[in-house]
């Protein structure tokens, strides 16, 4: 304890500060040396976090550009250049054409999920008990992890499981279908569990941009003699058209590489194979990593088309009410 | 020659993940050729080695350790063996063969193609001379060097309750593909197996490819695999993988497995066959120990665990596959290729692994277990011939290009979601596969 404030106002401690503390004064011009110091402060704070992000994430997208031109395995020590023949190869294959349409059924679940999120968030935002209790009910399952959501459900789901058993206490017995296990309904019920697992962020989302409305609107509009139903279509609505915009570019984007969920509860297989699962497929598998990068190039292409075409079509303009 | 992705084959996410944790991991390796020149001149085993295994339940369970003991206690010279276990053995391992650091011994992943063994595992000796001391080194050599040396063989056909088969009346080792078809109806009519007379483990598809391994038995044809590689229509109706992949549907078509294979459990299985509720599992004969150790637990009599071959016969002869299990070979980059060596020569000899597996020993002079000696007097054993020379990687080349990877459950589990909707005929899906095969063929030229 003692020799600690010595240690403390050690050389390296001591330069720091004759280095930064005449600066104050000399006020924003920075004419000498000490003033290029503060200068490049901030760079210096950013060297780390950049560094970090171009190495993980910069570098390997470059490298997997690379490789998707490409006949590598992931093992072999040479690479030989194919040219586009992966790209060919990604959009001849019908089996790689297919899986696109699974997709398509979780997009409509995206839909759905955004509809129910504005639900309670309306709801919610009007004066309702025990309102932080169940706005913490609705955001929960978005904590939860997405592996462990799967497994959750695997057992959920199974026959003779708790669904089947609830179903069966309820005298629905009719009801009860081989959920993951019979090829006409798989699909819907992968995707309700995706609704059920993201309906808690775009609630939130939603919830945020209703709360930031000014409340003198409310009593104005109430003044006018408006139904919640007006509030409603009037106000909340075109106040956070920007986020509903933003959670349709998620749900589309998020629809094209959905991943965790179906690669849990089944795999793929029964018809229920997503691209993200096809690719690791082909990846890990199939030994062809250069077509799997390829297949990661093709689907970071259709999310930043999806994004621009939404930006095209619901510009992100300024919102006034007044 | 079997795959790659047996037993604890969890779930492929850690490897998966993304592809970009893929690329990053791969974009540091560089070699360095000085680092082969092998170091520390001496010829007695000495200093330390780390060991690769997929055998993560033997190094829980302490096995590994007393293997470690002894081996120590024969080098007194060691100081360490660091064995770790790794869970996604496939994909971990291959991952990591891009830097050098992947261990001094461990088992060569299936991916691992013959022209690229030199690439990253160390000449053992010669094919010829080996041969005379190892049974199966043939699938891990090229241009006659061995590169590794398989820890246990394995006999392929299909595992069954034997209890169970008797209650149901079936005493007799099925003799044809429809007559096992027959048998596992008679099973399900007399209801003894509750949950399945066969069960296919879809879910935990890796135990498809099990499936595989009758390649070769049905028509007792040791180039079976070889043949393959030669014609654009590998599947017909008694084609080898025609009658494996027929049989899959027609047991699948027939209701003769559980009802619904989305949400089976390898584990759960282990005791579902040990006590009787699953007639039949077409596995390795490596699964035997396994099974019957759940047995026991499960209050049921691991004797009822039983091993019948695959349901076909060649002049009144039951045959079967015996191949090797996965291969120990050294890293191309060790440090310490000595000691490698000798845990390999001692594991092979002194462990008593195979034994303890209930497999054939890997010596051409080793002992057969008991719990196979019955199945083993019934039947022929066949040991697939190598590729010719020259063509060590054309049956993985045609394989990889066609799309159907046969190593891989994929193409079966899609079989069996055509055979349970019926969307697809057995003679379109082998149309399908012959056409895919085919092209496989032209594009390797």
């Amino acid at each position: 304890m003692t020799t600690a404030p010595s240690g403390l106002t050690g050389p390296a401690a001591a330069a720091e500060r004759d280095a930064v503390a005449p600066t104050t004064p000399r006020g924003r011009r920075g004419g000498g040396p000490a003033g290029r110091a503060r200068k490049l402060t901030p760079y210096l704070f950013l060297l780390i976090p950049v560094g970090l992000l171009l190495l993980l994430t910069y570098v390997p997208v470059v490298n997997m550009f690379w490789y998707s031109f490409t006949d590598w395995d992931g093992l072999d020590k040479t690479k030989n250049l194919v040219g586009f023949d992966n790209y060919v190869e990604v959009f001849t294959d019908p089996d790689n054409v297919r899986v696109f349409l699974v997709s398509l059924y979780y997009v409509v679940g995206s839909f759905v999920q955004m509809a129910l999120a504005l639900y309670f968030a309306t709801l919610l935002s009007f004066k309702v008990r025990f309102k932080n209790m169940w706005k913490g009910i609705l955001f929960f399952p978005y904590l939860i992890n997405g592996v462990a959501i799967g497994l959750i459900f695997l057992n959920f789901l199974k026959p003779g499981g708790g669904l089947d058993t609830v179903l069966m206490k309820a005298g629905l017995d009719g009801l009860i279908h081989q959920w993951t296990g019979d090829p006409d309904i798989a699909n819907y019920t992968l995707a309700s569990v995706s609704v059920w697992r993201y309906t808690g962020l775009t609630f939130v989302m939603f919830l945020g941009a209703i709360q930031s409305i000014n409340s003198d609107i409310y009593e104005a509009a109430a003044l006018d003699g408006a139904t919640r139903w007006h509030e409603f279509w009037h106000i909340i609505l075109p106040s956070i058209r920007p986020i509903v915009g933003l959670a349709f570019i998620l749900g589309i984007s998020g629809s094209l590489s959905v991943f965790e969920i179906p690669f849990v509860m089944t795999g793929g297989s029964n018809g229920t194979e997503t691209f993200v699962i096809r690719t690791i497929w082909m990846a890990f598998q199939r030994n062809t990593v250069g077509l799997a990068s390829a297949m990661a190039v093709v689907l970071l292409l259709f999310v930043l088309i999806v994004t621009w075409m939404q930006r095209k079509i619901v510009p992100e303009e300024e919102v006034d009410l007044t | 020659m079997f795959p790659q992705q047996r037993r604890r084959r969890l779930m492929a996410l850690a490897a998966a993940g993304t592809i970009l944790a893929l690329t990053a991991a791969c974009s540091g390796g560089s070699d360095d050729p000085a680092d082969t020149s092998s170091e520390g001149g001496s010829d007695t085993p000495s200093g330390s080695i780390s060991v690769l295994t997929w055998r993560t339940d033997l190094v829980e369970d302490g096995t590994f350790d007393k293997y470690v003991e002894e081996f120590k206690a024969k080098y007194p010279d060691v100081t360490e063996v660091k064995v770790e276990g790794v869970t996604d053995y496939e994909g971990t391992v291959k991952t990591r063969m891009n830097t050098d650091d992947y261990g001094d011994v461990l088992a060569i992943p299936g991916s691992v193609t013959p022209d690229q063994l030199g690439d990253f595992f160390e000449p053992l000796g010669d094919q010829a001379e080996m041969a005379k001391e190892y049974r199966w080194i043939n699938d891990k050599s090229f241009e006659g060097k061995s590169y590794g040396i398989p820890v246990v063989g394995n006999v392929q056909g299909i595992l069954y309750n034997k209890r169970v088969w008797e209650e149901a009346g079936v005493t007799e080792f099925p003799t044809t593909p429809q007559e096992f078809l027959d048998d596992l109806q008679k099973i399900k009519d007399a209801g003894v197996a509750k949950v399945a007379p066969l069960y296919t483990n879809y879910k935990d598809s890796w135990a498809l490819s099990q499936w595989e391994g009758w390649r070769g038995a049905v028509t007792a044809n040791p180039d079976y695999v070889n043949d393959m590689t030669q014609t654009d229509t590998p599947w017909t109706d008694t084609s080898d993988s025609g009658v494996i992949d027929g049989t899959i549907y027609d047991v699948v078509a027939n209701g003769l497995t559980e009802a619904d294979p989305t949400t089976t459990d390898w584990e759960g299985s282990k005791r579902l066959i040990g006590i009787g509720d699953i007639a039949t599992m077409v596995l390795g004969s490596w699964a035997i120990p396994q099974m019957q150790a759940a047995a026991e637990a499960a209050g049921a009599d691991p004797a009822d665990i039983a091993y019948m071959p695959t349901p076909a016969q060649v002049d009144g002869k039951f045959h079967t596959v015996a191949g090797g299990d996965y291969n120990l070979g050294i890293n191309v980059h060790s440090k310490n290729k000595v000691t490698a060596r000798a845990w390999i020569d001692w594991f092979n000899h002194d462990s008593g692994y195979s034994e303890s597996q209930v497999g054939l020993s890997p010596l051409v002079d080793g002992p057969v277990p008991d719990a196979l000696s019955g199945f083993m007097e019934n039947v022929e054993l066949i040991t697939m011939n190598p590729a010719p020379e020259g063509q060590e990687s054309l049956f993985a080349d045609i394989d990889t290009a066609s799309g159907i990877v046969t190593t891989d459950p994929k193409y079966r589990v899609q079989i069996i979601d055509d055979a349970r909707s019926g969307n697809r005929t057995k003679q379109e899906i082998f149309d399908d596969l012959n056409s895919k095969w085919a092209e496989g063929r032209a594009d390797v030229g």
